[in-house]
Parts: structure tokens; sequence; C-alpha cells
């Protein structure tokens, strides 16, 4: 690694992903990097595809020129590359004209998102822009081995990108997108410190409630139930605060539009998944909550998915379950 | 060569060295540990589906799946813990939630991997109510089904169709579940391969009455009933008993039908005999008026299907010398049939083929010699084997009897006509002694034989060059049909088999079936072939007696030895 290499950078300042994973960044750039193969490429995941999540339509609404930056930095750090902006569709209907604008002689490509919430999962978005069927792939081999058509592949999210420009210009300062949205006064994305607990991003965003309430952090669907004495902690996974209103919310239809959620939204490849989302909403259609078999239902789906959408089913499911049905 | 990488792993606490790059199951079979795995199959992607064959790596957080990870230096690897048990009970239990059981009339009664692990695992199969419950039945022409309720979405037959080149299986979404339907594409059409039966873990595909109506050819009263059996079934039956893959077992296969009480048994290797004689002749004619190339051969339906459906343009071009149990058939009802003066009426041809294109093909109505089928009855090779269990007749303890005069006794040019690359390799041996006039000294042909999907050989004889092409895998037809179209005159005959490996990878084979078996059972078929003292069909002593006595015109031969084609439309 050479010094003052924008590699360096990243592990200096330790840029996490902010897909949700928060896997090091650098680490995915080195791999891409010193990947031997004739060419490789890069991706901008724009795809953001969980419920009630919105920071990268916001940082390509207000940061466009940084988002570009931080993929021009990526195409000039690694050899002959080529990169996608890979664009929930609402996305590219918005931004398409300013980005094409910005990325103008550059190999940079807007590539239209087909499916939903799971053509958000780095290895269904190689599928989709193969054209190809949209289920997750098998790892490994990881994309930064293996991905697009086979060639070694960096896939970052928008949000990563935009703080790789910022890294770039030593203009970092340890902050993150975070969306609030639900039972709040003033829903929005703000940029805070990434280690500010979940209460202060509520008071310093005007949203801490002065009702009973609880909330999902982590992403409108896969994030996990949070009561209100357990706020002091970072927000993990993707940066998003839901507030329901304890009152006016009933746990079981809650569960049963997440469960509708999962099911429409899942591939139905692997077993755990498939049958034990659908074994989930069963339930809760018929109000009956089996908790021994539910547990065990958790059990495969944390332990046996394929994907990490299915590794995340459980969370929300069996945290509400724990704390608000006692 | 490139030199292997060698590394050591420890599975279960025991040393193992291997070579790099495999997977965490296929190293722990090769070394006898036995690890679950459902939706594996080892000539498919790996697709992970299952999640059974979990297993943990010390010093990594999680299960892993062994059919999609690799190996790596110095991984230590356990393949049973209370938490490997406790995750596959679960995924079980929710497999067979969507598995509506039939075990009383499944072709995997006797080798079912589902029922074994529950067994294993001590499952309660019944846990769930079965969500697929009134999923419909799909039939495939009169070759096979598809009972969706059955199917546990492993995706397997899927694979393998699209593989075939037909594509005709297609995933579709119901109501938020996915599901595997036939295509309702006009342009796609089942070809009857049956591969997707042989590929599948569960058992949701099945040949047409498989196995509810596989004693009706043995109650048929006042008919004299016969047997006749395909080349390939003789190497591949035994499996269903336990014994080894490809051992030659002619002799107790004849013992056991002849114990299920029927009158006569003979080979259709016999009827092999005759296809390539008159294949041959067919070939000679096409040379002599230097048009019609390349011929096709056409005794697998599964290909004369797909060329009347997606290539009609080829219609021409296949032969029109029918298939071996069909040629029998024939000659049982008109040769024989005139020799013990029994009225052909009486007669029940009973075939038992590796195939379940073979149904549909009897059912073809320009075959009829005289208004009657050649052929009335199709079983399958585990068709045949689940009526000797059922009629507790063991193959094992049987002493081998030959089959009945004079419609038992083949050449080795017609056993090798279950294994790719046999059609050609018989028919080339008759041809050249038959273009040349002149004994043929070398009979192998061992350029046609071979394992790759589409190969080439070319063959000089006399001042010939006969350029040949044997396909296997109809997936693999494309690829020769794509050269032809570039070179319409590349080959002067090409042998196509829809099922990979030939007839010994056919439909209607026992279970189960990969490439390294279906290996075994054609190294079976050429050994009988290297042992036999008659090894060019048209000397066959029955085959010279047919024709001088019988096939004395045109249009006897014509009436038994050919058919024709036509194109078809969608029928499923």
């Amino acid at each position: 690694m050479r010094k003052g290499d924008i590699i360096a950078k990243l592990k200096e300042q330790n840029l996490t992903g902010r897909g949700g994973a928060g896997f090091p960044t650098w680490l995915k750039w080195q791999a891409v990097r010193e990947a031997k193969a004739e060419k490789k490429y890069i991706v901008c995941n724009a795809g953001e595809g969980e419920p009630k999540v919105f920071k990268d339509g916001f940082l390509l609404e207000n940061y466009p020129e940084e988002i570009i930056e931080g993929i021009k930095i990526a195409l000039k750090t690694i050899d002959n590359s080529s990169a996608f902006i890979y664009l929930r569709k609402d996305y590219y209907q918005r931004f398409k004209k300013n980005l094409e604008k910005l990325a103008k002689g550059f190999a940079i490509t807007l590539f239209k998102k087909t499916g939903g919430y799971l053509a958000g999962e780095e290895t269904v978005l190689l599928q989709a822009i193969e054209g190809k069927r949209l289920e997750p792939r098998l790892k490994p081999p990881f994309p930064t081995q293996v991905g697009l058509w086979g060639y070694p592949t960096l896939i970052n999210n928008t949000e990563t990108f935009y703080f790789v420009s910022q890294i770039a210009k030593d203009k970092y300062k340890k902050t993150r997108f975070f969306c609030v949205d639900g039972d709040v006064k003033n829903k929005g994305v703000f940029e805070l410190p990434e280690d500010f607990s979940i209460e202060r991003i509520l008071k310093e965003s005007n949203n801490l409630p002065d009702f009973d309430f609880f909330l999902q952090v982590g992403g409108g669907a896969s994030g996990e139930i949070l009561l209100p004495e357990e706020l002091n902690q970072p927000v993990k996974g993707i940066g998003s605060i839901l507030v329901f209103n304890q009152e006016k919310t009933d746990p079981f239809s809650l569960m049963e539009k997440w469960a509708d959620f999962f099911l429409q939204e899942n591939c139905d490849r692997c077993v755990p998944c498939r049958e034990g989302v659908f074994r989930i909403k069963e339930m809760l259609k018929e109000k009956k909550i089996d908790k021994e078999l539910l547990s065990d239902i958790f059990f495969v789906l944390e332990k046996t998915s394929l994907c990490p959408l299915g590794k995340g089913v459980s969370v929300p499911f069996k945290t509400l379950v724990d704390k608000l049905l006692k | 060569m490139k030199k292997e990488k060698r590394i050591q792993v420890i599975i279960d606490g025991k040393k193992i060295v291997t070579s790099d790059g495999q997977t965490i199951l296929k190293v722990a079979k090769d070394n006898g540990i036995e690890i679950p795995a459902l939706c594996f199959h080892p000539d498919l992607e790996v697709k992970g589906s299952c999640r059974l064959c979990l297993v943990e790596i010390k010093g990594r957080k999680g299960l892993f799946t062994a059919c999609s990870t690799p190996v790596e230096p110095g991984m230590e690897i356990i393949t049973d813990s209370p938490e490997i048990q406790k995750a596959r009970t679960i995924n079980l239990e929710l497999i067979f939630a969507q598995h509506c059981e039939e075990c009383q009339d499944c072709i995997l009664s006797f080798n079912c991997q589902l029922l074994n692990l529950a067994r294993r695992y001590k499952i309660k199969i019944t846990r769930f109510s079965d969500r697929k419950t009134g999923y419909p039945v799909y039939q495939f022409g009169p070759s096979h089904i598809f009972d969706s309720s059955k199917c546990i979405d492993c995706r397997n037959c899927v694979e393998v169709c699209e593989k075939q080149g037909i594509g005709f299986l297609e995933i579709k979404e119901r109501g938020h579940l996915f599901q595997i339907v036939p295509s309702s594409s006009k342009n796609k059409d089942c070809i009857y391969c049956g591969q997707c039966l042989v590929h599948c873990p569960a058992g949701a595909f099945e040949a047409q009455g498989e196995f509810e109506e596989i004693e009706e050819p043995l109650k048929r009263k006042g008919k004299i009933v016969v047997f006749q059996f395909a080349p390939s079934i003789r190497v591949s039956i035994g499996e269903e008993f336990g014994l080894s893959y490809g051992e030659d077992l002619t002799g107790r296969l004849v013992s056991a039908i002849k114990k299920l009480g029927v009158n006569k048994v003979f080979d259709v290797s016999v009827g092999a005999d005759f296809t390539t004689t008159e294949e041959a002749e067919e070939l000679i004619e096409r040379l002599k008026k230097r048009e019609g190339f390349p011929m096709f051969t056409s005794c697998c339906p599964a290909w004369v299907r797909f060329v009347e459906f997606y290539h009609k343009e080829l219609i021409p071009n296949l032969t029109t010398v029918r298939s071996p149990h069909i040629i029998l058939g024939g000659l049982i009802k008109t040769f024989w049939a005139q020799k013990e003066h029994i009225n052909p009426k009486d007669i029940l041809v009973v075939s038992v083929m590796p195939c379940v294109a073979k149904k549909y093909e009897i059912e073809r109505e320009e075959l009829k010699i005289k208004g009657f089928k050649p052929v009335d009855y199709v079983l399958t090779t585990r068709e045949l084997a689940y009526l000797f269990i059922r009629k507790k007749i063991d193959l094992r303890s049987l002493l081998p009897q030959t089959a009945d005069s004079p419609l038992g006794f083949p050449t080795g040019a017609g056993v090798i006509y279950g294994a790719t690359g046999g059609v050609m390799e018989s028919a080339l041996r008759t041809f050249f002694e038959r273009l040349t006039k002149k004994r043929l000294l070398k009979i192998d042909f061992k350029e046609v034989r071979g394992t790759e999907g589409a190969r080439e050989a070319k063959i000089q004889i006399n001042s010939w060059l006969i350029k040949v092409a044997i396909v296997h895998g109809i997936g693999n037809a494309k690829e020769i049909l794509k050269r032809l179209k570039e070179n319409p005159k590349l080959y002067d005959f090409v042998e196509v088999m829809a099922c990979p490996g030939g007839c010994v990878g056919g439909g209607g084979q026992p279970l189960p079936s990969d490439s390294i078996i279906k290996k075994e059972r054609a190294r079976g078929l050429y050994q009988i072939d290297s042992e036999k003292k008659m090894r060019i069909a048209h000397k066959n002593p029955v085959v010279e007696e047919v024709y001088q006595k019988f096939f004395t015109n045109k249009e006897i031969i014509h009436s038994v030895c050919h058919t024709k084609y036509s194109p078809k439309a969608k029928e499923n």
C-alpha cells in the first residue's frame, strides 16, 4: 500500500460500508485492486430497497458531485475498470440526467434496477446487471474475486462513495447519514457523528417522542425492535430509525406486514427462507404464535439461510416477540 | 499435465490429504464421510438450496454448506454436532412441509433420500401441514408426469431441461411463491427425454403409470405375452438389487422375466441388428444418390420429437428406419407369428426400455402394421425391477437362462446401442462390409466412442471419406446444428441421443443416475460386445434368415422396418 494512497486513507479513517453490513471499505478496495484480471468492475449500489430508508435518494439529490467523485477515485485506483451506478427505478428517473452529465467522459454507466428489495443485495445486483434470474449467488467466491461477468467487482453503497470523496479531500469527520421516519414530527435525513447514540440522534433531529413508543432500527423491514430504555447505543446496520407510537400500533398487523413483505420479496430459493417465512405468515394469519416452532424457524433462518436477507429475516420478529409480546 | 496442489484438511478428526479446489462435500464423500445433501447432483450446478449439508469449520462463526464451500489448507471441518443436527432436523421438517408424501407409490420407494434422512434424524414429517396440497399434476404426453405437490423446489429439473436446450420447465411466481410449471409458450414443448425425472431428488416426476399400471400386461387374458428388453437394461437393472454398476445380467434378467410367467423373451438388441442393417443400406442409398445429407439416426424418440417440433426442416434427414424395439415388435407380430401360426392379434408385446419417451413412441399411428401396434406396452427399467420385487423375484439368486429363439440372440453391435456412439459404430461395421464387400478385420471403431457431448470423426473406407458426428445430451445438438448451418456438407451421418450418455442415461433407468454411473453402464455394454463372437449386425444368422425367407419384397421390409415423420404441434 502506497503512502497517501486512497486505500491507506480509507484504512486510516476506518471507513466501513454504509449499505448495512459494515465491512471495512479498504479491504474490499484492496482485494479488487490486487485481483489479477484483465478487467474489473465497480458498482455504486443505489438500489435502496429497505422500506422507510431514503438516505441514498437524499445523497443523490444533494451530493451527486461527491458521489461521482468517489466513483472516479475508484476508477483511478483500480486499473482497467469501468463502473455502473445501480439505481432504484424512481432514482433512475429522477437523477439520470444530472448523473449522466456529471459522469460524462468517464466509464460510468447508469443501470435501472429491476426487482425489489432482494435486488439490493450485492450478488443479486450482479445477477440483475447481467440480466439473469434475481437470486443471490453462493459465496465464496466473493464479488471481489468473481463478480460481474466473472470479473473482480467492487460494490459499495452510495453513501460509501460519498465518504470516499470526503476522505480523499481530508474532509471526513466520522459522520453518517441517518433516516428518521414514522410517528415523528421532523422526518428526514440527518448527517451526524456515527457514534451518536440513538437517543441523541432523535434529540438532535428534534424527533424524540413524548408518548409511549418503540423503534425499529436498521431498516424498515429487517431492522431490530428497540424499547425506549435501549436507546443508549449507536445505530447498527443501515442508518435508519423508525418510530412507532405504541398505542396506535398493533404488533400483529406490523408483523404481518413484514411477513407479507418478505414473502413477496424473497427469492424462494433456499429452504429456511422460502418455507420459514411462509410458516411465520401462516402463524400470524391464525394469530396463534407457537413460540417453540417460531424459535426453531428463527434458528434455521439465522444459521442456514443462503443470503443476508434470509439471515436477517428473524431479527424484527424475534425482537418484537421478545420485547412486546411478553 | 498441471500438477495438482495437495493440501491437508481434517474432517471429524480424520486427517485427509486431498487436492486443492474441491468442495468439502466431495472430499468428505471420497473419504467415506457421509454428509446429507438433497439438492446436490454431481452433474449439475451447486445449488445450495436444501441447506442440509451443513458443517462447522473450526475458527469460523456459523454453519457452512459443504456443497458450496471449498476446502482450504489446514481447514478443520466438523460434520456432526448438536447444532448441525438441530439445523438439519428443522430444515428437513420444512422440506417435508412442502412435499406431499405418496410413499406407497413412489419411484424412489426403495431409495428415498428424504425418508432415509427423516429416519436418521428422527424427524416428525408431519410437523407442518403440507403446503402443496392440491398442487397440480402435469401430464407430459404419454411419457411421464410431474406431480408438483411433491416438488421441493430444488430446481434441478429446470436446470437440466435448460441444459438439454429445451427450457420447457419454468419458474413462475404464483401468489408470492415461485413454482415450477411447464411452459405455456407456443414455441416450447417437452420432448419426453425424462431427464427431469432422473435429476429429481423428491420423486416428483415419474413415468406414466409408474408403478400403478405395471401389472396390466400380465393381466391381459388369452394373450401370448412376449417381453423384449433393450440393450442397456442388461447392465443397469442390477442396481435396483444392489448389484454393481455395469454388471452383465442378461442371463439372470431373462430368467427373472420368465418367472413372471410370460410366454417368450426376446432381445431388443436383435431388433438393433435389423435397424443397423437397414440404416447402413439407407446410407449407401443416400451416398449413391448424393443427397439427403447428413443422415440422422432416429432410434431416439425424444430426438425425433425434437426434430419434428423444433427443427422441422431436418425431417428429410432423419433415417426412415424404425427403432430397434419397434422393428422387433413388428417382426414378432409378423415373421414370428407366421412361423408359429399365431394370430398377431393374440400377441402382446411388452418392451422394457431405459426410456420414458418410448411410451410416447409406441403410440405413433404411422408405426402400425396392418392396423396393429408393433409394441403394446413399454415398461421402464425401474418398472420391471419393481415388478420383480412385487412378485418376489430376486434377480440376484437366479440361474442365468438364454433368451428365446429365434429373436433372442443379438450381435455385439446390437448391444452397444445402449451407449453413446454405439449406433454409429454398429452402422459403420455393417456399412464397411456392405460398401466394400470385404470382411471387416478391425471391428472396433474407437474413434466414435467417448463421452464428449458433441464429437466428430472421419472414417476412410476405400475411396470414401465418411464424416460422422455423435451427439448425446440434446443440448449438445445445438452446436452440431450450428456447424451444419454454416456448412451443410460437414457430415454424412450423425447419431443423436437425447439423454446424456445415450440410453444408459435414459429417463427410465435406475436412480441415482450420474455421469460416473453411466460410464460404468457403458463400459459393461462394450465389454459384452468385445466378448461376443458375432459382432457385425447383418451377419446375425436371424437377420440373414429373415432377409432370405421373410423380407422377400420391398413392401414387407418397408412395413416392418421403415416409417415416416411429420411436423408436430405443441402437445403439452
